[in-house]
């Protein structure tokens, strides 16, 4: 690999540079072709579908100036120094999420031991940003919203850091390319086709992944946080602009690595059994691409297909169901792994 | 070596910083802000000696959870925006002994153990022998200390319970 021979500081940045540029991408196409066209097909909104004529492909761009053009407003009574602050802590989150995703053998920013367990650590970091804003705005929805927010994602980690350790042990590593390997030269019951994907043995980790991803994402049916018709839009109630243009981003951008990180673990990530070498590390980001849009497909159709959970049920949800079953998994794959 | 001592220059001052901060600050949520920077000056130094396994440990447990749960009790019950004039008490002299003699006892034990014992920053210990150890020599101590708590977390419980 080129990057590997350079002097550490421009390696670093390189980087840095390739990630700041795979946020907005990441968010833009997610955007696009779901919170935009998927969802204008499944719940008949026409109005994304005219912009600029063909399939309204301009509504993106016009919601780019929209938000750019606005006026950057912060509440009177507001904590100034937090209130800017607050998005800048949930996009760091969401940049650290992107350090460890690998798209290729060689295509990762930092390949660490502890791959997946640095991925669900930093994803925790974006809960201190949402607080920030919901206690900076100076508004009892923002307030609540935060609150809420904080409350659910402290819930629904649990679940996600458990769903992983099933994963983990049939693994039997921590990095997220070592994850990636054993996928692609496992062999069920000696047969190698397709390689080993973990979601044929972790089906129950998979879809407790993508439960609580989705409510780490604040997403329906898990929207608590911002619903707009109790807490006007929650945490995001007063910003304005770019700085609420930065908490959508940051957002999309997430459910865009939850979902790498999710084919990375159950679907092979970048690899394909067949696929080795230099091969690999030219057609990896595209085969990581499309497993994560399956991925990503499955998250905003729960999204635009169910109604909110009451804030209690949500809670219960985790703690009595989830959380249970988690265990239970952890429990027979260990079981499983000592017996075979 | 050169780059990782002024990296640990400059983490040290912002920690030093941040740290005065948080027992400075007007601001209860700002203090519990500033004690973020500190915690996660610390989980950078452990980055720096190579040991990312406790780095990856220190942003879940202190920065992911018990500084959430510090922000979620502060905004729950007062968290006034501005100046707050009641954090303020008078045991300043009692707070700055005890500092300065927990200063003394760390001194001493670390000198103590390590004196001028030069750890090899290129001896980067793996996960795996951090779970190799855990799960082998240290398994019994590792144990008591869930079931110790477990035991806390059944007292929390039985002491917010009402009925």
């Amino acid at each position: 690999m080129v990057v590997a021979d350079l002097p550490y500081w421009a390696a670093t940045l390189i980087k840095t540079g390739v990630i700041l540029a795979v946020i907005p991408a990441a968010a833009l196409t997610l955007g696009y072709v779901f919170l935009m066209k998927t969802m204008a097909h499944m719940q008949s909104r026409l109005g994304p579908m005219e912009p600029g004529g063909f399939h309204g492909w301009f509504q993106l761009i016009g919601d780019g100036i929209k938000f750019i053009q606005k006026e950057d407003i912060i509440p009177e009574q507001a904590d100034r120094a937090i209130f800017a602050m607050a998005p800048a802590v949930v996009l760091i989150s969401t940049f650290l999420l992107f350090v460890v995703i690998p798209a290729g053998p060689d295509l990762v920013a930092e390949n660490l031991q502890t791959g997946v367990f640095f991925a669900l650590a930093v994803s925790s970091l974006s809960v201190i940003g949402v607080l920030m804003a919901g206690w900076a705005s100076a508004n009892k929805y923002s307030l609540l919203g935060g609150l809420r927010a904080a409350g659910q994602l402290i819930a629904y980690e649990l679940p996600l850091v458990l769903a992983v350790v099933g994963v983990v042990m049939q693994a039997g590593t921590l990095s997220l390319q070592g994850i990636v390997e054993f996928q692609q030269h496992g062999k069920i019951f000696g047969w190698g086709g397709i390689g080993l994907p973990l979601i044929i043995t972790q089906f129950v980790g998979f879809v407790l992944f993508i439960a609580a991803s989705q409510a780490e994402l604040t997403q329906a049916p898990f929207d608590m946080p911002l619903a707009e018709s109790e807490l006007v839009a929650g945490y995001t109630t007063e910003y304005t602009g770019f700085r609420f243009l930065f908490f959508y981003m940051a957002e999309t951008a997430t459910a865009f690595a939850l979902a790498a990180i999710a084919a990375t673990l159950f679907l092979g990530g970048w690899a394909v059994p067949w696929v080795h070498g230099t091969v690999a590390n030219i057609l990896g980001p595209f085969i990581l691409a499309a497993k994560v849009m399956v991925v990503a497909f499955l998250i905003y159709w729960i999204r635009f297909t169910y109604p909110r959970f009451r804030e209690d049920q949500l809670q219960a949800f985790a703690w009595k169901f989830l959380i249970p079953i988690s265990l239970a998994n952890i429990l027979v794959t260990a079981v499983f792994k000592v017996v075979f | 070596m050169v780059a990782q001592n002024v990296v640990f220059g400059i983490l040290a001052a912002v920690m030093v910083i941040s740290a005065w901060k948080v027992v400075t600050t007007k601001n209860v949520v700002r203090a519990v802000l500033y004690l973020v920077v500190v915690l996660a000056g610390a989980g950078a130094q452990y980055l720096l000696l190579a040991q990312e396994f406790i780095f990856v440990v220190q942003v879940i447990v202190y920065i992911g959870a018990i500084v959430v749960l510090f922000l979620f009790g502060t905004m729950l019950t007062r968290a006034p925006i501005g100046r707050d004039v009641r954090l303020d008490n008078d045991q300043r002299w009692l707070a700055a002994l005890t500092s300065l003699f927990l200063l003394g006892v760390l001194i001493a034990v670390l000198s103590n153990a390590f004196g001028d014992t030069h750890v090899n920053a290129t001896s980067v210990q793996r996960t795996a022998d951090v779970a190799n150890s855990m799960f082998g020599p240290y398994l019994v101590p590792f144990e008591v200390v869930s079931v110790l708590l477990l035991a806390a977390l059944v007292g929390a419980i039985a002491i917010a319970r009402r009925d």
